[in-house]
């Protein structure tokens, strides 16, 4: 590295190498334009151009690269849930991040180290009974643990014998992990670039023109382009893009806050998570134990954080870990969530012919990069939903033929 | 600490409170469609701007209508659920 510096450093007219090429000018047609260029909007560009050939596509971004909902979660990689359809879904996205690093020959850091839930009460643990026997059924890593275990699985948790909050077993799933965000979206992002894929960053939907049922053509603040397709990937403004598309959604955003504490000495290798006290905790690979809990109590559409949630995050934590009392605070944020009524997202057909969806990612969407990816370009490839995105259709509000994932949640919300 | 105007109680915390989500017209179960209830129960505004929405105060256990900036969250006005309907404020 330090020769390299002094070889290129000396010289006058070297270019860095840019993974990501600057935003080029907008082309009159696309054969796919992707509204939103986060993970799961680049992800889509990766496989439409690497699987499907599909390489005229630009993805447009109001604001910069990966830099809302992608940019602001706890990345959580699970797949511990509790209906077959969403089982079957989040087992492959676990699957598609053990090989990611390979596929995009990009260090995603993918750390598989388990995730711990715990209960506080019987009834957690009923509930954990049935999600494991669930999981296990679909062939995932999930097992209930007795308190004994809890603490062999991680020394340092306050086991609150008698206390308030007394943990009396915990729902251990070894498939859980997590990974770098930012390197998950880059990855997607260079790969799909190097294939000639456009992204257009600082460039925002003003809006829709339609022939019929088909979006015809996609207003933007740099100007008008005709599409093929649109996939809508827009995370906490899937409600307000959908709206200027003419389509209603069943979605509410409210903010959801995070925190992280100064570096320290590794001492948690597992995800820790309590649905009773609405908190989360992971160490990144810097040493920050990164602090995440559930969703505000009332909506808003709004990145301010408040103080009232901070202290909650950190009196789950304290109560886990009470050795955290006098550790700093280095950073702390909100992102914007798009929530639906059932906890689960939409995806796939629209009410428009060559529209279609990737919206309702609430808090649960960053596991899901990969295989929403990669069933959204096949989608749109084949002109027809993939049949593993079949249950997650917008028409299932209409048919309430609802997916209810609201207590698989790592803290309830 | 944010503060909120309980109609009954006064000037509150805001953690005595709880939301219970926007306000909507009342349901004609008689003639309502699959998809009328569909939209009734999932279906709810989220526009950038000025909701009304059904708040408690826990402690005295009294419902009341308030209209909530969802930007700025700025509470515009809070008043009992007898002054319904009341023409919405301006956005």
């Amino acid at each position: 590295m330090p020769l390299t510096l002094l070889k290129y450093g000396l010289k006058r007219d070297h270019v860095p190498h840019r993974e990501i090429p600057p935003t080029p000018d907008l082309k009159r047609h696309y054969d796919v334009v992707i509204v939103g260029g986060g993970g799961h909007g680049l992800a889509a560009a990766h496989y439409l151009s690497k699987y499907h050939g599909i390489t005229k596509l630009a993805v447009l971004e109001k604001g910069y690269l990966a830099g809302g909902n992608t940019a602001r979660n706890t990345t959580t990689i699970r797949s511990n849930y509790i209906t077959n359809q969403s089982i079957r879904f989040y087992k492959e996205a676990v699957s598609l991040y053990e090989n990611m690093s390979h596929e995009l020959n990009f260090n995603v850091m993918f750390s598989q180290r388990g995730q711990l839930t715990l209960a506080h009460s019987e009834a957690t643990l009923r509930s954990f009974h049935l999600r494991a026997e669930m999981g296990k059924h679909h062939g995932t890593r999930i097992s209930v643990v007795d308190p004994r275990q809890v603490k062999e699985i991680c020394p340092h948790l306050n086991m609150d014998e008698r206390g308030q909050h007394e943990i009396v077993g915990g729902l251990w799933h070894e498939d859980g992990g997590t990974a770098r965000h930012d390197a998950v979206a880059w990855g997607y992002a260079a790969q799909a670039a190097k294939r000639g894929v456009e992204i257009h960053q600082r460039t925002e939907v003003l809006g829709f023109d339609k022939v019929g049922d088909r979006i015809s053509s996609i207003r933007t603040s740099r100007g008008t382009v005709s599409v093929g397709h649109v996939i809508q990937a827009a995370g906490g403004a899937n409600e307000h893009v959908a709206k200027m598309a003419g389509i209603d959604m069943p979605i509410r955003c409210f903010p959801l806050q995070a925190m992280v504490t100064q570096p320290l000495k590794p001492f948690l290798d597992t995800l820790v998570s309590s649905a009773n006290l609405h908190t989360y905790l992971v160490q990144s690979s810097r040493g920050e134990i990164v602090i995440g809990g559930g969703s505000d109590p009332y909506q808003l559409i709004s990145t301010r954080s408040t103080l009232v949630l901070k202290e909650q995050l950190a009196h789950g934590a304290l109560q886990l870990f009470p050795f955290l009392h006098n550790v700093k605070l280095l950073r702390q944020w909100a992102g914007i969530t798009d929530m639906t009524p059932d906890y689960t997202p939409i995806m796939g057909a629209s009410p428009l012919k060559n529209y279609w969806l990737d919206c309702g990612w609430g808090t649960w969407g960053f596991k899901a990069t990969p295989v929403a990816g990669k069933y959204m370009a096949e989608t749109v490839a084949n002109e027809r939903a993939a049949d593993i995105l079949l249950p997650f259709s917008l028409d299932r509000f209409e048919k309430l033929a609802l997916i209810n994932e609201m207590g698989a949640t790592a803290a309830s919300h | 600490m944010k503060i909120m105007n309980c109609p009954l109680n006064g000037p509150r915390n805001i953690s005595e409170f709880t939301c219970f989500g926007p306000v909507h017209d009342a349901l004609d179960t008689q003639s309502i469609s699959d998809s009328g209830w569909s939209h009734y129960l999932f279906y709810h505004e989220n526009k950038a701007g000025i909701i009304r929405e059904w708040w408690r105060h826990t402690p005295s256990n009294y419902f009341f209508i308030a209209e909530r900036h969802t930007v700025t969250d700025e509470i515009v006005a809070t008043y009992s659920p007898s002054e319904l309907p009341r023409t919405e404020s301006k956005s």
